[in-house]
């Protein structure tokens, strides 16, 4: 298969590789840059374990092929916190309501809920719920993550 | 040296925010899929598109010529491989012998036929598809009921019957019971098959080194040293120089306390090419072959006197086992008839079950494992009585609880409750969602048209399982207590967490202990090269089985430093709090910092006494643990849609003491919303060819934020005698107690239109059915 070259600018940093174009982007992310915060729980789209941020909106990286993002800037959970290690508030929150257990659907969950604050600053319970619909999580029942947004929205984040 | 640090607060007991969580919410923690060696191959396998089929032929000549192919495997290359292996044993059961890879036929959708193994992700998924398998499909069955009747396809040939075991249960005098009463509920009741669906898949990286003839494999597992000791008989490998890591494990719930046909295979592949290997199970794949639960059809028949009082229970249980046996398959609807008497006081019971094979998948422990279906059957059948003597839920429940002076309370299924005050539960429960009243506005509600239920389970649970003989693979656990020599604390749970928090949870109990910091503990889980032999993580056991073991270890541990501090103030007697050893004679104080330094420099040692700090307890409780609770839930049913809202969700939960209230809440909510899953929403669907249909999350409706209620949490604390931390377990409470709660609300909202029973999930079409059929 004919390789294509792209650039994209992660977390910052300028990426030049040459790639398949069936590669998804979450592959790309993940083999070829070693990024490996954002996880594959489903494929199809339905899961949100996936979700990084591309040119500021969230996204399901596996359904989506790294050429589409040739260009782009994106930002992953590894690029959330600051350089000197400071949390991003909603990381911050995550942390502080017990918004994780098992931790594979919460890179996801986190780049979601910035987008959900960052839209819309304060968000009701409902809002917040129906923020999170595209992110499956199996093990918290949502309290400890709605109760996260809420307090990052608060905080400002 | 060390600092010297003092801590007089507890730390046991306190909403604390968790010590893992750093490394997950950066993402930066190491799942097995993340994990990369030189040199790594990646497989994927063929599977089985039919659900009974004879295996003609399978032709790899064109995967093979595919550029990066390494190697493909078949049944005929594996057949000294041990095969899948199956942990429980009933007088009589048949076990199939399930290969790591199918042989002459396949028996179930998902089935492996073959392994493609190539340089690429990429390149080994298109050559799989190259993979041309000639299959003579046969007919299947994948209703157990339809398996069982006469003529019924045979899932195994050599079995005509379908039938693996049958096993029977009986305590006091049954025929008595319903010679006595004065009413007999009878209910057919089912609990369907569910998907666990933990976020990550299950994956495996394998890696053997040749010259040292040693295995190491990354595995998504609860269990990891069990599988260790299994994989290693099915590879014909030392045990000693197999090294087996479960990584980050992004949840299990069940499906993970197993060991599965991939793991041997990916061990089997590596040794062979001599090359690392990953094998990453897709969302399809899980869904197909990874274990499912429940799918039981239950017959109860209830005995009652005319004033409520029960005096007997009898069920036909037949279990859908699926096509072969999983690790645990065979003894999970054992459970369910341990816990058939519920919370209640009557000591008459006599089960019946049936293990059947069909063409599906193996069902096996998913999250409550047997005592979800029974506590969603004794519940069900105490509602239906309590309808058929026109008696309030509750009352009827008061009136039949086990009495808090009953404790010990031997139950008729043989076990021995350990302790609880099960109408406390009930009452804080009511007082919560202010129950008298509600049953009010109900009554008015009803005026109006509108349908509301009002739905009460009170639960009880058996957990933390040991001791041994109760077991299939040992009822202890391990821990062993490192002081380094700065005093810097490192833990080893036998235990292999995957979320509950106990990296956590356990720094609290040795910062306690020890008085040391949080920050000056870690704990180690889930490598068999580093911890000493565990049972692992299951039936709410973590807390309940390995907290008393690590206490028990740092019970050891202060003792030598005690011995150590004694001879370093050259005192006759010291106490040891907060970390500090102190002569109480003359006030002189020595701390655990520079004890553990002196006790690794060993420049004099106390009598008897050998130089460091380390300290291993391997501890059995004496029984299992008990805890119990009851949930309300309010609802209210959309004529129009058919729609269940909920309007409120009350939990009065008692687990015993708690470490850290915060992660009870976590594992209660996460508990609840798969039980609200298996009422509402959830169901694996197979068609009568095996194919499952509901075989993706677009097909498989699992629960969202928008779909949860808010859970209204509180307790009551009723320490188990068990164990010294007086703990009870908390994994799989939510999940038991929550499903017959929803169930009993909207059957008490359809009460009015004469329903008496719905079979789950309470899906839209179905209520909405039921709603309309019973206006025409």
């Amino acid at each position: 298969m004919t390789k294509q070259i792209i650039s994209v600018t992660i977390n910052g940093a300028r990426q030049t590789h040459e790639v398949e174009p069936r590669l998804l982007l979450i592959h790309y992310l993940r083999e070829t840059l070693g990024l490996t915060g954002a996880h594959i729980g489903c494929e199809t789209s339905l899961c949100g374990a996936c979700t990084v941020e591309l040119n500021g909106k969230a996204i399901k990286s596996c359904s989506m092929f790294a050429v589409q993002a040739n260009g782009a800037e994106i930002l992953t959970i590894e690029g959330l916190a600051s350089a000197d290690g400071k949390l991003h508030p909603m990381q911050e929150a995550f942390w502080n309501e017990h918004a994780l257990q098992c931790g594979f659907c919460t890179p996801g969950m986190i780049m979601v809920s910035k987008q959900l604050v960052e839209r819309n600053p304060h968000p009701t319970d409902v809002e917040i719920r129906e923020g999170l619909d595209g992110n499956l999580c199996r093990c918290t029942g949502y309290q400890h993550i709605v109760n996260a947004v809420r307090a990052a929205a608060k905080a400002g984040a | 040296m060390a600092t010297t640090v003092t801590r007089i607060e507890k730390l046991v007991g306190k909403r604390l925010r968790r010590k893992e969580d750093p490394r997950l919410i950066t993402g930066t923690a190491t799942y097995v899929e993340d994990i990369k060696r030189p040199g790594m191959q990646h497989a994927v396998i063929v599977r089985s598109p039919h659900g009974a089929a004879n295996i003609k032929g399978i032709d790899t000549t064109k995967a093979a010529a595919l550029p990066g192919v390494s190697a493909i495997f078949t049944g005929k290359d594996i057949t000294h491989v041990g095969s899948v292996v199956c942990g429980a044993d009933l007088p009589g059961l048949r076990k199939p012998v399930h290969h790591i890879l199918a042989q002459d036929r396949v028996y179930f959708v998902g089935h492996p036929v073959a392994v493609v193994v190539a340089s690429d992700r990429y390149i080994a998924a298109d050559a799989a598809d190259l993979v041309e398998v000639d299959y003579d499909v046969t007919q299947a069955v994948t209703d157990p009921e339809k398996a069982l009747a006469p003529g019924a396809p045979a899932v195994h040939p050599e079995w005509p019957d379908n039938t693996a075991f049958l096993y029977h249960q009986t305590g006091g005098d049954i025929d008595k019971a319903f010679a006595d009463a004065d009413v007999i509920i009878k209910q057919r009741i089912t609990s369907q098959r569910l998907v666990p669906n933990a976020m990550e898949t299950r994956g495996v990286v394998a890696e053997w080194l040749q010259a040292d003839r040693a295995l190491t494999l990354f595995t998504s597992t609860q269990i990891p040293h069990l599988a260790r000791t299994i994989l290693a008989g099915q590879l014909g490998i030392d045990e000693n120089r197999f090294r087996l890591i479960a990584p980050e494990v992004g949840g299990g719930f069940g499906s993970k306390l197993n060991v599965y046909a991939e793991e041997a295979l990916m061990g089997f592949i590596t040794m062979k090419i001599n090359k690392p290997v990953k094998w990453i199970e897709s969302r399809r794949e899980n869904f197909q072959v990874t274990i499912q639960g429940r799918g039981h059809v239950d017959y109860f028949e209830l005995a009652a006197k005319r004033d409520g009082t029960m005096l007997g229970l009898r069920l036909k249980l037949i279990q859908d086992l699926g096509a072969y046996h999983q690790l645990l398959t065979p003894a999970i609807p054992t459970l369910s008839v341990l816990m058939m008497p519920g919370l209640y006081n009557f000591r008459n019971i006599d089960a019946d079950v049936v293990g059947v094979f069909t063409n599906c998948v193996p069902t096996d422990a998913y999250r409550g494992a047997g005592r979800p279906e029974a506590t969603h059957g004794i519940e069900r059948m105490v509602d239906l009585l309590a309808a058929e003597l026109n008696m309030d839920p509750a009352a009827i429940r008061f009136k039949n609880f086990v009495q808090p002076d009953q404790f010990p309370f031997p139950t008729a299924t043989g076990l021995n409750y350990d302790s609880g005050d099960y109408g406390a539960t009930l009452q804080k429960a009511m007082d919560m969602i202010g129950y008298d009243d509600l049953r009010k506005q109900q009554a008015a509600a009803r005026a109006a048209g509108r349908l509301m239920g009002i739905g009460i389970s009170t639960y009880g649970e058996l957990c933390a399982f040991g001791p041994s003989p109760a077991t299939p693979a040992g009822g202890w656990e391990s821990a062993t207590v490192r002081i380094e020599p700065t005093g810097k604390v490192t833990v080893h749970t036998g235990t292999s967490p995957h979320g509950q928090g106990q990296e956590t949870s356990f720094a609290q109990i040795a910062a306690d202990e020890l008085g040391v910091p949080m920050d000056d503990i870690i704990v180690l889980h889930g490598d068999t090269a580093i911890i000493p032999y565990g049972i692992g993580t299951f039936g709410s056991r973590n807390t309940a089985v390995g907290g008393p073991a690590l206490y028990y270890a740092l019970q050891d541990i202060k003792e030598k430093v005690k011995k150590f501090g004694k001879m370093l103030l050259d005192a006759e007697e010291v106490t040891f709090e907060n970390g500090v050893c102190r002569d109480p004679k003359t006030g002189k104080e020595i701390t655990i910092q520079t004890i553990a330094g002196a006790a690794y420099r060993a420049m004099k040692l106390p009598p008897d006494t050998d130089p460091g700090l380390v300290a291993t307890k391997f501890w059995e409780p004496s029984n299992f643990a008990f805890p119990f609770g009851a949930h309300i839930i309010v609802s209210e049913v959309d004529r129009d849609t058919g729609e269940i809202a909920i309007k409120r969700y009350v939990a009065v939960d008692d687990i015993g003491n708690q470490l850290n209230p915060l992660l009870v809440d976590g594992q209660l909510h996460g508990g609840a919303a798969q039980g609200l899953g298996q009422a509402l929403w959830e169901q694996a669907v197979y068609d009568d060819n095996g194919q499952l249909i509901t075989g993706e999350f677009m097909d498989y409706c699992m629960p969202r934020a928008r779909m949860m209620p808010w859970i209204e949490s509180s307790h009551t604390v009723t320490p188990s005698p068990v164990n010294p931390l007086g703990v009870k377990g908390v994994g799989e409470a939510g999940t038991i107690g929550s499903t017959p709660a929803m169930v009993n609300s909207v059957i008490d909202a359809l009460s009015t239109l004469g329903v008496r029973h719905i079979d789950m999930p309470l899906t839209n079409e179905k209520i909405w059915n039921l709603v309309n059929g019973a206006k025409a």
